[in-house]
């Protein structure tokens, strides 16, 4: 009972507020331009959809390709800087500025020296550096996290640097590495859309480009099913990536157990 | 004789010395515990044996090549990702010894520490007691001639730990390994040890060796009779004394 509770409240809401939001727009009579009715919005979804889906699938590429290149680039140079102090000491201050300065700056850049007539590899270029930093920073410190008496055991046996690190500090940083992934994972998408709309035209067919487009010709009702498809997107990856972790994490770590207990 | 630590002086970075003119011999077979109180260098004295620091001065010595070495910390230290299993194979893994092997050699060990059944446990599925036991089987598993312990037990309650201390000596008994146990326990050092080395405060070092002659087989009753109490009254008073 309590747990269908937990999944019919949420519902209901959604529900719920949908029918208010489409009984008062009518009721008021709001023009379409404004503020268009759920109705509106699920016609303009279903008149554009080959076109939307297209757009879809272009942020998501560009997502993913992001997410991905940014996880094993993390990875990677979180395990160089676990392996050497030197490299980590002199690269980690500009990982740190490269994070702090705000994308939608560089982003023009990137633009301009890629190429508009390979936007796309612009747009993963940008997603890849909004996502990329959580990655490293997280996975840097799980690297770190590793029980410092069982590393002494390992070399009482003799182990090899090799083995330290993938026997023992790359599972202690696993659930560090996950919750990375969830927020890069959001970011890299973020990235893509922030990075489209800079690139504001061109050939960008992403979902963001559709927005902007639909903005201009005042379709609202298609805005917002670009917004709702964005929105399920960004839920997805969440969910691909929460499933992900309570695959990898729910037989030994203390975040699985206090949720069974 | 297994080893012998000669003069040995040991400082930390932070400018504390733990051990000055420690001198001490470990024979083979014998169960040794090194009793003081807190942060005396008993610690420290068994991670010099161990080989992961150095000493600062003096040596540690081994007669021959220095043996298999398994180490039991206080905390069981496991590898929460990891089956019991997986843990006890632990030094095999790394050792190279063939899956198969290792596996069975594991088992064993599980048994002799009294997991069998708990084999595909993982580590936050068992209680304290039973993941000491886990941690005591992945030091049994590679059949070490020295198993050196920071007071393995410590954190224990008084049955989980009662059984744990007869069971190690059954395995002690069996294997013929040499033990170096840090305690703090009085009671617990003169029930297990043949021979006991008391430490003096920080800086540590040795000032008074008592050796034992418990009985072969013991249970909960030696520790009602008047040998035990004399046993753990003279380990009391040379805690005491002030040299």
């Amino acid at each position: 009972m309590k747990a269908a509770l937990k999944y019919l409240l949420p519902f209901a809401l959604g529900v719920a507020v949908l029918a208010a939001w489409q009984i008062t727009v009518r009721a008021l009579d709001v023009p379409v331009y404004l503020v268009p009715a759920p109705s509106d919005i699920a016609r303009a979804f279903a008149d554009n959809f080959p076109s939307l889906m297209a757009s879809l699938w272009a942020t998501l590429q560009v997502t993913l390709i992001a997410f991905v290149l940014a996880t094993a680039g993390g990875v990677g140079l979180a395990v160089i800087f676990s392996q050497s102090r030197m490299v980590e000491n002199t690269l980690y201050p500009y990982a740190v500025a490269l994070q702090v300065t705000p994308v939608v700056a560089i982003a023009p850049l990137i633009l301009i020296w890629v190429g508009y007539d390979r936007i796309e590899l612009a747009l993963i270029l940008i997603a890849f550096l909004v996502s990329f930093f959580p990655i490293l920073s997280n996975t840097t410190l799980g690297l770190k996290s590793a029980d410092h008496n069982l590393i002494d055991l390992f070399k009482l046996y003799g182990a090899s640097r090799w083995q330290i690190l993938v026997r023992l500090q790359l599972p202690s940083a696993l659930p560090y590495l996950l919750g990375a992934m969830k927020i890069a994972g959001g970011l890299a998408l973020i990235g893509a859309v922030v990075a489209e709309f800079v690139a504001g035209s061109g050939t960008a067919t992403g979902l963001a480009w559709r927005i902007i487009e639909a903005g201009n010709r005042l379709e609202i009702a298609k805005m917002f099913a670009c917004l709702a498809l964005l929105a399920a997107l960004g839920i997805a990856i969440f969910a691909a990536l929460s499933a992900l972790e309570y695959a990898l994490l729910h037989k030994w770590h203390e975040s699985a157990l206090k949720k069974q207990g | 004789m297994l080893l012998s630590l000669r003069d040995v002086s040991k400082s930390f970075a932070s400018g504390t010395q733990a051990l000055k003119g420690l001198t001490l011999d470990v024979g083979a077979g014998e169960f040794l515990s090194l009793v003081g109180p807190s942060g005396c260098g008993k610690s420290t004295a068994l991670r010099l044996i161990a080989g992961l620091i150095a000493p600062d001065g003096g040596a540690v010595n081994f007669a021959g090549d220095k043996p298999e070495t398994g180490f039991v910390f206080q905390e069981p230290t496991l590898m929460p990702w990891a089956n019991a299993l997986t843990n006890a194979r632990l030094a095999l893994d790394l050792e190279g010894v063939a899956r198969g092997e290792a596996e069975a050699r594991a088992a064993e060990a599980l048994a002799r520490a009294g997991l069998k059944g708990f084999e595909q446990a993982f580590p936050r599925e068992l209680s304290g007691g039973m993941k000491m036991r886990v941690s005591i089987a992945r030091a049994i598993a590679a059949k070490p001639k020295l198993l050196l312990m920071d007071e393995p037990f410590a954190a224990l309650d008084e049955p989980a730990r009662q059984a744990l201390n007869d069971d190690l000596l059954t395995l002690w008994r069996e294997d013929g390994m040499t033990i170096v146990f840090v305690t703090h326990s009085v009671y617990e050092s003169a029930y297990l040890s043949t021979r006991v080395a008391v430490f003096s405060a920080r800086p540590g070092r040795v000032v008074e060796e008592i050796a034992l002659k418990p009985p072969a087989q013991r249970d909960e009753r030696y520790r009602l009779t008047p040998e035990f109490a004399a046993a753990a009254g003279r380990i009391s008073a040379a805690l005491k004394a002030k040299p």
